[in-house]
């Protein structure tokens, strides 16, 4: 009967005036196989980035396990613990928020090659809070070659200030996420991924200022954005299979926002397993963006426009990163006990941050404008511990 | 830095060009290629795109906050919304 109905669509599809039906038909075609749930599994993480004169540290802990055949749950745990002084601190001698805390939960619903998910965020700090919702389906077509997801999310923050107890703005996020990934051959996979997010409220950082000629020297003035922000992004990523048991695997994305924001970044990773146990992972990241359409590092006058924006994550620089994994796994073979497998994984990151026109502004014996470039260095630290069960 | 300044035209290329391709793989008799007898290293846990969720769920967040662009992270991201 599927075939009959398969047969009448495709005279349908194969008319050239019909390009949905073909679309349509594409996505429904092939042999079905069944999607699966996520593996049953616990994750205890130490995390660490230290560079810019801050360190945030803390504790993460995720857990993911089956409740029913059709039914996988999850539940994350994580701090970050804020140290140290960053250059925007050091020269505005501002506070912020010394430690965040975030609970996350989810659930999948397995239907014959569906999966459904819903997700719970929430994230923390004495001057901020954010709630996050998710929606997410997911099919399996074509023979299990393709896998197409749809997933919506939309977060309502509320902005504080730690110096100003009646300080209280908010902020709305949508964000639409369409992902395509393929099986290319027996050795080679792709993930096609678009992603849409929308901000409306209050998008400034309030400690954040940005500075103007004034007389001689330069004054201070709290940053002004625009009320509204969306960003779209396009990343496409693989995995290769090499001709003996290691992964070549690459990423390209490319982002652009309504605040004149274009980047990109690409990634090219190796990952090879020795013997049993050990996993070695390298790869090598390189990111690059323009500015803002309203940043500045030094404007004219204190109105010189509507938006001003000294916000260094909104000027022109790149970032390159190389990152270093060593995994240690343990099989125990009691496959009818509760515990399948464990690992011990340590992963270091360097990111290497050049800026192109936001300046040290801690020099105040030079003449504003004429400082060096500012840079920063950080590394990255996980430690981790697994267990499949 | 500027030359990659958008070309609406050739932003839309890559996701065009996916539509296209599976607009006419409805149109046509393509069977599935790999068989499941064939998926062998596929399955091998080194090539999935996140083998470690927490992993990359953490490094993803720290590149959100290093960094304007974000989305499209992939499997294991989506961050928390907040700065």
């Amino acid at each position: 009967m599927a075939r009959k109905v398969a047969a009448e669509a495709a005279v349908v599809a194969t008319n050239p005036r019909y390009p949905l039906a073909c679309l349509l038909l594409a996505l429904i075609s092939g042999s079905l196989w069944a999607a699966v749930l996520p593996a049953d599994r616990a994750d205890v993480m130490y995390h660490s980035y230290d560079g810019g004169g801050v360190k945030i540290d803390g504790p993460a802990v995720l857990v993911r396990k089956s409740v029913t055949d059709d039914v996988s749950v999850s539940a994350q745990y994580y701090v970050d613990e804020i140290s140290g002084a960053s250059i925007d601190v050091q020269v505005n001698a501002s506070e912020y928020a010394e430690e965040r805390t975030q609970y996350d939960i989810g659930a999948d619903y397995l239907l014959n090659k569906t999966i459904i998910s819903v997700g719970y965020s929430n994230s923390s700090e004495n001057d901020y809070e954010a709630d996050t919702y998710s929606l997410g389906i997911s099919q399996d077509f074509f023979g299990d070659l393709s896998t197409l997801s749809l997933s919506y999310a939309i977060g309502n923050d509320t902005v504080g200030k730690s110096t100003d107890p009646t300080f209280e703005e908010d902020k709305r996020t949508q964000s639409y996420q369409f992902s395509w990934t393929q099986v290319m051959t027996k050795n080679l996979l792709m993930n096609f991924i678009y992603h849409a997010i929308t901000d409306e409220g209050y998008l400034n950082n309030p400690y954040r200022t940005y500075r103007y000629v004034d007389g001689s020297g330069a004054s201070y003035l709290t940053e002004k954005y625009p009320e509204t922000r969306t960003s779209h992004a396009f990343a496409v990523r693989g995995r290769y299979y090499m001709p003996y048991r290691a992964a070549f695997g690459f990423e390209y994305r490319r982002f652009n926002d309504t605040w004149g924001i274009n980047a990109y970044n690409m990634d090219l990773g190796y990952t090879h397993p020795i013997n049993d146990h050990w996993i070695i992972d390298v790869h090598y990241r390189y990111y690059s963006q323009n500015e803002a359409d309203f940043y500045s590092d030094l404007f004219p006058t204190a109105d010189f426009q509507n938006y001003m924006a000294r916000d260094k994550e909104l000027s022109t620089y790149t970032n390159n990163t190389i990152g270093f994994k060593v995994s240690y796994e343990i099989d125990t073979g009691w496959s009818h006990d509760w515990l399948e497998k464990a690992s011990v994984s340590l992963a270091w990151d360097m990111m290497s941050l050049e800026y192109e026109n936001f300046r040290d502004a801690r020099q105040t014996n030079r003449t504003p404008g004429t400082e060096s470039l500012y840079s920063l260095d950080a590394d990255v630290i996980r430690f981790f511990i697994s267990a499949w069960f | 830095m500027p030359s990659l300044h958008s070309n609406k035209w050739f932003q839309a290329l890559p996701l065009g060009g996916l539509l296209l391709l599976l607009a006419l793989g409805g149109c046509s008799p393509i069977q599935p290629w790999v068989k499941p007898y064939e998926r062998n290293n596929l399955a091998d846990p080194i090539m999935q795109f996140s083998m470690d969720p927490v992993e990359s769920g953490y490094m993803h967040h720290v590149y959100q906050a290093r960094e304007a662009a974000r989305g499209a992270e992939g499997g294991g991201g989506g961050g928390c919304g907040c700065n």
